[in-house]
């Protein structure tokens, strides 16, 4: 099944191989994009982009699969990642993450049934002056405690 | 220096905006620049200044840049390093979310210095609201005239663009981010040839530390000579941003002349150690600067005096740890990170931090043998120099200094068949300095 991006996501796409000399440059832009319209990045999402920036699909597939932002499966519709390279442990991330785990009655890496919560543990997220931190979407959580992220998970719709 | 520069305006929402930024002084050092300094003579100013890179390599600024080859007909790259990954760091993303103009106005200057007209901002994916921020900034400072075609009036053309990474802390190594920012996976090369000549699309070009950047506006506005007073030392000159974190009551960014005292740093500013515990370890400058003991810790910090007692001043991400840490966990937390972020290129840096993951997950559960603590050091060793970056000599560090220093805990581990330390993994909080 072909997938294409929408109207504005073409003139985004349109925009962004304007800053740059070759197409294959705007690989990483043009990934953020297709993550914003597609969830995650499919086989069909990676032929769609090869198709966009004229190269081998490999060539795409190699860079999805290097980097840890682009997902290549289904996610929650709010992705919790939580820090924990040391300063975070140092500051409790452990217990961060046993607390969510215990929450949501999920394992690192899973997804909750209703498809809300996806939890994973991720390296450092240069915040470690707020230790613990965890990152949900594009927003940072920082200073943890655990009547924080019951807060914070309680009130995302 | 008295006052300060980059967290001058801490805790002020407005300080991002231009308006506040031009009605502060800002962008007065541009204007200077372009009216009265051929771009040689700017580089000749930050040579003066002593500046050096603030993203861990503490190379000279002023000399990198006058190594970008003029005679050469390819166009020239200025590349922001804004990939702030190295654990224990946080400084750029201050900088990014609170003074995005300084950086800007850094940029724009340093790339009128080295002659280039397109210049990119490469930020860490993670970094989602610094990125907007910093488009935000772009778009004002081009609607004011301080980007776009004949800058001022002054003939410069010079444009910016945000490029955001994929999450990937090689892409903070510049030939990592080179690689990335031309759209393939962040496998750094082998240098020579080195980016200055070939870089960017083969191209010349420059990559500077967002901290390292927004000095510039301050060194040609006070003056290079001026700048290099500020310090203990001209060979390490300047002020800089302070990274504490870990074990301490105050952690948080704190900005100093360089040179401020690591004791004095802790103790004096940062609260002391966390709920008045023993200090048990201190790793001064990121977490591929080798591990220092409590009585190593009366020093300097900056980049000659860390590097005289075989350390590195690095990031300067100060990360403490207390009684409540046992070593073997701590560095096995910094071995998975070095093996999860390898490239892969290198066998040694590839197999050698798995291997080394591996060996510290045995020591810490109880299964591992004191042949182990040698062999740890062993394939540090072995990583080192054998590498294509400098990635490999990161992971092997934190593993050779703290089987060298705390080299006891590493046998009783052995020994005992179970850790022996009394850790303590619940959440810290503190009055953290944000």
């Amino acid at each position: 099944m072909a997938v294409e991006f929408s109207e504005a996501a073409k003139q985004e796409f349109k925009e962004i191989l304007k800053h740059y000399p070759t197409k294959e440059a705007a690989m990483l832009p043009t990934l953020h994009l297709a993550k914003r319209e597609f969830d995650h990045i499919s086989p069909e999402v990676i032929t769609y982009i090869s198709q966009l920036l004229d190269l081998h699909v490999t060539r795409v597939a190699n860079v999805v699969s290097f980097y840890t932002l682009f997902p290549t499966e289904p996610e929650g519709k709010y992705v919790i990642q939580v820090c924990s390279t040391l300063s975070c442990q140092l500051m409790g991330a452990e217990t961060v993450v046993e607390h969510i785990k215990e929450k949501l009655n999920i394992d690192v890496g899973e997804t909750t049934p209703d498809k809300k919560f996806t939890l994973k543990k991720v390296e450092c997220l240069g915040s470690c002056g707020t230790a613990p931190v965890m990152q949900i979407n594009d927003d940072y959580y920082e200073q943890l405690t655990v009547e924080k992220i019951d807060k914070i998970l309680d009130s995302l719709e | 220096m008295s006052e300060l520069y980059f967290l001058k305006n801490r805790g002020n929402p407005e300080s991002k905006s231009i308006d506040f930024y031009l009605s502060h002084g800002g962008y007065e050092a541009l204007k200077k620049t372009l009216k009265n300094f051929e771009p040689n003579s700017v580089i000749d100013e930050v040579k003066k200044s002593g500046l050096r890179g603030r993203g861990g390599a503490g190379f000279p600024t002023g000399l990198k840049w006058s190594f970008v080859p003029q005679d050469n007909p390819n166009p020239k790259y200025l590349v922001c390093n804004a990939d702030e990954s190295e654990p224990g760091t946080f400084k750029d993303r201050y900088i990014i979310e609170h003074e995005p103009h300084m950086l800007i106005e850094g940029i724009i200057i340093s790339s009128y210095a080295i002659h280039s007209h397109l210049a990119y901002i490469y930020i860490r994916g993670e970094f989602a609201k610094g990125a907007k921020i910093l488009e935000n900034a772009l778009a004002e400072a081009r609607e004011k005239g301080f980007l776009g075609k004949n800058i001022l009036g002054s003939g410069y053309d010079l444009e910016i663009y945000v490029h955001r990474g994929g999450g990937a802390y090689i892409c903070g190594e510049e030939t990592g981010l080179l690689e990335s920012l031309e759209g393939k996976r962040g496998w750094p090369r082998l240098k020579p040839p080195f980016p200055a000549v070939v870089g960017l699309f083969k191209s010349p070009t420059i990559i500077n530390n967002v901290e390292t950047l927004s000095n510039v506006p301050l060194i040609m506005e006070r003056g290079g000579e001026w700048y290099s007073q500020l310090g203990r030392d001209p060979k390490n000159a300047g002020i800089k941003l302070y990274c504490v974190s870990g074990h301490v009551n105050r952690p948080g960014l704190y900005e100093f002349e360089m040179g401020i005292n690591l004791k004095e740093l802790i103790y004096e500013h940062a609260g002391g150690i966390y709920k008045n515990h023993q200090l048990k370890a201190v790793i001064p400058g990121g977490s591929s600067t080798p591990v220092l003991r409590p009585e190593e810790i009366d020093v300097p910090m900056d980049y000659d005096s860390l590097a005289a007692i075989g350390t590195m001043f690095g990031s300067a991400g100060t990360i403490v740890m207390d009684e409540t840490t046992c070593m073997v966990d701590a560095l096995y937390n910094l071995e998975r990170f070095y093996a999860h972020e390898s490239c892969g290129q290198c066998t040694p840096c590839r197999e050698g931090t798995m291997w080394m993951v591996k060996l510290l997950r045995r020591l810490e559960h109880g299964e591992g043998t004191v042949e182990d603590v040698d062999l740890l050091a062993d394939i540090a060793g072995n990583i080192m120099g054998r590498t294509i970056c400098p990635l490999g000599d990161a992971a092997a560090m934190p593993a050779k200094s703290f089987v060298q220093k705390f080299r006891d805990e590493f046998i009783e581990h052995a020994k005992q068949h179970k850790c022996p330390v009394k850790k303590d993994k619940s959440i810290k909080v503190t009055d953290a300095n944000a």
